[in-house]
């Protein structure tokens, strides 16, 4: 097993700059990066052959001190962690090793035996054969590092090929790279996945030297990165001898990323070295200073648009980011509509047709572009040499994330990147205000490494019957030694096992139609090459969103929305505008407007898979679009804002309308400690309210928003409905809930007691689309179902069966199968964010205080604010039901 | 994950039947526990079974049986309890009922081997519910050709009184139909439900899919306009606790 034992770390200044000895990371909870020793043993002279000096020379570079620390690591035998900012020669230094190999190898090459064929034991092999393996989360970025790869090969002849492998790639040339296997592959981990279950698999990688894994911090925190763990605990027994280099953004836990590049040894941690990129400049950054007035609620940040444009207008290039889909479709039209200067402003987000998106990275490459308007999807990629200015609109969500995005605008590693944050209402002010200190105490919040999922093992699985036949045994030893799945248990992986077998049922009426099959030796095999072909066709952990293709029809009349219930059909055809998640549209009555590629829209039908939208001379939509966004408020961010409000003195660091706000809330209630949760009650327009904030993002308000009022609806307080935000959740009911709580028939401490997430929860989970559609993610990734058909894929409505069916009578009949397993696990970091609120539930416990206000407070205005602007949550059948019946009599009657 | 246990917070009563007032509101409106056809009033059960009290006759749509076992003959290995799950349900109706005739419309196999695969269990509890009753099959487009071991008796389509049973709808007046598996989708202030519904407009109706794998297509897919020639029929959706009537119009 190669390299165990503890992890050297070295951290490293940038090349030429005195050396810090004293690096000044403040600790901050676990979460700040601790400081690193500091070795640089090694002369480059010793490590970089001649022809690398005189090239680095030639441009006029000097190797810096990490990518000389990765040449060492990779003499000495070792796998490394590079922890480097955006801008630090990440890449190159990535490659380096492989390239000083190669260019030695290439000698002995070029000396004699130019196509040997070596024998294996497994096979016949090419002398050389594939040296280093490059996996990237983009295959856009793959291509590029091909590109940009191809010039020091080419400046310093060296005798290496290098090729790109993605889904792109013709068949022809796949087979041929399976034949004869360039030096260098650059591929993704779906594209790995394939390759490892095929039969010559051993063929091809065990000549491998070496692996290296780019945005791996982006990687690991997916079930993307779950599948890539598992390829590479497979790869490790075919390859003994390789070695693995990992590049990373700065993570709050480097000891953990380090782990996932080391085969995990029984029982035991091992991790890779970790070489730490110092000297980076600390950015710039600061928060807009808005002369106009800010907002209470919303996220257009549309009071900001002037300064906005300004910033644009004074820099070179700008990224402005936001945090969806919508909100840059929104932006985009507004700094357009205000455009007098004809800047070059682009859009970029992942709705975008890829050529389109393909276009504005050109421009911006080429420096035409004054601006990009941009969603995460540029959160990852090729760097960028010109951008001057990052401007993030609205909340950063967290700290490293937003250290990644300043990232963008580094042009050099010695100057600071600068950053403006404009927050779009009074809370954002708060989350900005702390993100800065966080990030002036460079204090890092990304996620924990992951517990490998249940779903994605499954298909690795069927993966791996695929290639050649396996023995159990063999295989759970294997795939302990992936640093997510080191802690799984033999009946996890067992159960997984039947369930790729005949579907785990404990009815085992499924034998004679299974997928993989034990010979007399135990080893299991694919019962027919179908099962291949549908594995090959499915392979892959990123499911997207149903999507639906709008048209833009003539409006059938209606009026103004309110008599929506038209009766004639509509009109086919019409011009395509795009497309839209279905899950958006799911949530629409005919008549609302919403904004859709950049104007103001009326739905009128939804017919199959097409929406068929009309022209609406609205100024403002009826439904935004905001759906907040893939990520909640991190939980680090969350503490600091609650310390923020509960330390009066920091106030001074906040804008005077922020500051006022806060006093008054002083004063006509409380403004919540750090540890306590603050309820209010009050009346407002014949409803009674209840508002509660625990800063635990938005995916947890909306779980606890819902098992709250199930509570509620049986405690008699009739409750109607309830919005959740980042920070607050909103409950209304017809019940006086001042007047309950105040004579004990609501006890607060039983409303909130942890025990929600017992039966309420159960109860809940039985009918909740969120958990639905957990389900069908897990159904697609471990393959019960096909996401692709041999030749096509098929939309969800052309599928015969429903998942939520499936759900519904699985969980009813077996409810601890292995997929509800997978299922439920999602549900805890997922869209449910279970644990979270369990944490918060625990928080709190003991901890509440209630105010009986006779008035909304300061403090509930952003919530109250996003009722009617929000969607509003509940998922109890009838009385949706009723309601619609409802309405449907007051029109007869009226 | 099993359904509510008598474990309790001290936080109010579950149980999960308190009708919220939303509900109550609904209560006002007449005649959504019938579906009326050709003058005939049918109780309309929750499960989506029609009940006909006079005749004591009750119709079941769709059931599908085997669907599960027929994807997993594909290698889509579907949870096998679909067939014990339907069962289930046609049991509890009956047993509400207690039904003198109950008619099968069509497509209660999902395939014409489907029911060679019944497990000797479900082939029992089959043969239990015809006890005492007649049972009548009509042929659906996926069982074409029912063989007579199943018990009862099997027909293209049945005609009692104004009522005509057929498995596919064809729009004329007294017919009771299935195959479509009508769904209806509503919503209001951005959340929306769907659920299975008969569909009817006092002449004729089509019956929701009965089966627990059937899924739906919506009412306003062009094969439901072609049925109900003025376009004006009623969606009937079934909640968790009662069946909504809702013009057709307001669904989508």
């Amino acid at each position: 097993m190669p390299q165990m034992g503890s992890a050297s770390t070295i951290a490293l200044p940038q090349a030429g700059r005195a050396t810090p000895s004293t690096n000044p990371v403040l600790r901050l909870t676990c979460h700040a990066v601790p400081p690193r020793i500091l070795q640089t043993s090694a002369e480059p002279a010793a490590l970089l052959p001649d022809r690398f000096q005189a090239w680095f020379a030639a441009r006029g570079w000097s190797p810096r001190a990490h990518q000389l620390a990765l040449l060492e690591k990779a003499r000495e035998d070792r796998s490394a962690l590079l922890i480097a900012p955006t801008g630090a020669g990440k890449t190159l230094a990535g490659f380096l090793p492989t390239l000083v190999e190669l260019s030695a190898q290439s000698v002995e090459r070029d000396a004699g035996a130019k196509k040997n064929l070596v024998s294996t034991g497994r096979g016949v092999q090419r002398a050389g054969g594939l040296h280093t393996l490059y996996i990237s989360p983009l295959k856009a970025l793959a291509v590029d590092i091909a590109r940009n790869l191809e010039r020091p090969i080419a400046e310093m002849a060296l005798p290496i090929k290098v090729e790109t492998r993605t889904g792109d790639t013709p068949v022809s040339r796949r087979q041929r790279q399976r034949r004869y296997p360039p030096d260098v592959l650059l591929t993704t981990p779906e594209q790995l996945a394939l390759l490892l279950s095929s039969d010559d698999a051993p063929f091809l990688f065990s000549s491998l030297k070496r692996i290296v894994l780019d945005e791996l911090h982006a990687l690991v925190t997916s079930k993307r990165g779950d599948l890539l763990s598992l390829g590479l605990a497979r790869l490790w027994r075919l390859a003994p001898q390789m070695r693995a280099i990992g590049l990373s953004a700065t993570v709050a836990e480097p000891d953990q990323l380090a782990r996932f590049l080391v085969p995990q040894p029984d029982g035991k941690e091992a991790g890779a070295d970790i070489v730490v990129a110092g000297g980076a400049a600390p950015p710039v950054v600061e928060m807009l200073d808005t002369r106009e007035r800010l907002p209470w609620a919303g996220h257009s940040a549309r009071h900001a648009l002037p300064e906005i444009y300004e910033l644009i207008k004074a820099n070179r290039t700008t990224l402005v980011f936001v945090n969806t889909r919508s909100q840059a479709e929104m932006l985009f039209q507004n700094l357009w509509s205000m455009n007098d200067d004809g800047l070059a402003i682009a859009l970029h987000h992942g709705s975008l047709d890829v050529a389109q998106r393909r276009k504005v990275e050109d421009a911006m490459s080429a420096g035409r572009l004054r601006g990009v308007v941009c969603t995460s999807s540029l959160d990852l990629g090729v760097d960028w040499g010109d951008v001057d200015l990052v401007v993030n609109i609205g909340a950063p969500k967290g700290s490293s994330r937003l250290m990644q995005r300043i990232g963008r605008a580094n042009h050099r590693l010695d100057e600071a990147s600068r950053a403006v944050l404009v927050p779009a209402n009074r809370f954002e002010v708060l989350e900005c205000r702390v993100a800065i200190d966080a990030i002036a105490e460079n204090a890092q919040d990304t996620p924990p490494l992951r517990t490998g999922a249940l779903d994605v093992l499954a298909q690795h699985v069927l993966g791996c019957a695929c290639g050649e036949p396996f023995v159990s045994d063999d295989l759970y030893r294997e795939v302990r030694t992936a640093a997510p799945y080191a802690d799984l248990s033999r009946q996890d992986f067992d159960d997984v096992v039947d369930f790729v077998a005949s579907g785990g049922y404990a009815l085992k009426t499924y034998e004679r139609f299974a997928r993989i099959k034990q010979d007399k030796e135990g080893r299991w095999r694919v019962a027919n090459p179908k099962v291949r072909q549908s594995y090959r066709m499915n392979v892959g952990t990123i499911v997207e969103d149903d999507m639906l293709k709008v048209r833009l029809v003539r409006s059938r009349g209606g009026g103004q929305g309110k008599a929506g219930g038209s009766t004639g059909v509509i009109a086919r055809g019409g011009r395509l505008l795009g497309e839209i998640e279905e899950a958006f549209i799911e949530g629409l009555s005919p008549g609302d407007t919403f904004v859709f590629s950049g104007e103001v829209v009326r739905y009128e039908a939804l017919v199959e898979d097409q929406v068929y939208v009309s022209r609406a001379h609205d100024k403002d939509p009826k439904v935004p679009s905001y759906m907040g966004g893939k990520f909640p408020l991190s939980t680090y961010l969350a503490e600091r804002v609650r310390r923020l409000l509960d330390d009066g003195r920091a106030w001074g660091g906040l804008p005077e309308q922020v500051r006022d706000w806060l006093s008054l809330q002083k004063d006509v209630s409380r403004v919540p400690a750090v540890r306590e949760l603050l309820v209010e009650s009050f009346p407002r327009a014949n409803k009674h309210y209840l508002v509660c904030y625990p800063f635990e993002g938005r995916l947890a308000h909306q779980t606890l928003g819902m098992l709250l009022t199930r509570r509620l609806e049986r405690a008699r307080a009739r409750p109607l409905g309830f919005v959740a935000n980042e920070y607050a959740v909103a409950i209304w009911a017809l019940g006086d809930l001042s007047f309950m709580i105040r004579d004990g028939r609501i006890d607060l401490d039983a409303l909130f007691d942890p025990d929600m997430l017992g039966d309420d929860l159960e109860a809940w989970l039985a009918e909740s689309a969120l958990m639905k559609r957990t389900f069908r993610n897990c159904a697609i990734i471990s393959g019960l179902i096909a996401r692709r058909h041999t030749g096509e894929e098929k939309s969800r409505r052309q599928v015969l069966f429903s998942t939520d069916l499936v759900y519904d009578v699985l969980r009813k009949h077996q409810a601890d199968h292995v997929l509800l397993r997978a299922a439920r696990a999602d549900a805890a970091t997922g869209l449910l964010d279970l644990r979270r609120l369990g944490d918060m539930l625990a928080r709190i416990h003991g901890r509440i205080t209630h105010r009986e206000l006779d008035r909304v407070s300061p403090l509930a205005v952003p919530v109250m604010l996003e009722i009617g602007r929000e969607s509003v949550y509940g998922e109890a059948a009838d009385e949706l039901l009723a309601e619609a019946a409802d309405e449907l009599v007051k029109e007869a009657m009226s | 994950m099993a359904g509510p246990s008598p474990r309790r917070s001290g936080f109010g009563r579950a149980g999960g039947t308190s009708p919220a007032m939303t509900e109550n509101a609904a209560l006002s409106i007449a005649s959504t526990r019938t579906v009326d056809v050709s003058g005939v009033s049918f109780l309309a059960d929750l499960s989506g079974a029609l009940f006909w009290e006079e005749q004591r006759l009750l119709v079941v749509s769709d059931l599908h049986l085997e669907k599960g076992s027929s994807f997993a003959m594909r290698g889509v290995l579907l949870p096998p309890y679909d067939t014990f799950a339907t069962l289930g349900r046609l049991a509890a109706v009956i047993a509400r009922h207690d039904p003198r005739i109950v008619v099968a419309l069509g497509d209660s196999f999902h395939d014409r081997t489907a029911h060679e695969r019944l497990s000797p269990d479900d082939r029992n509890a089959v043969a239990a519910l015809q006890g005492g009753r007649d049972w009548i099959w009509i042929s659906g487009n996926h069982d074409p050709m029912l063989p007579r071991d199943l018990g009862g008796t099997v027909a293209d389509e049945v005609t009692i009184g104004p009522i005509t049973f057929r498995h596919e709808p064809t729009g004329t007046s007294g017919e009771i139909a299935g195959h479509l598996h009508p769904k209806a989708r509503v919503s209001a202030r951005g959340r929306s439900m769907e659920r299975r519904c008969f569909a009817s407009d006092g002449l004729r109706a089509v019956m929701p899919a009965f089966g627990a794998y059937a899924g739906g297509l919506s009412i306003r897919d062009a094969a439901f306009a072609r049925i109900f020639p003025r376009n004006g029929f009623v969606a009937h959706l079934l909640g968790d606790r009662r069946v909504h009537a809702i013009a057709a119009s307001r669904c989508y």
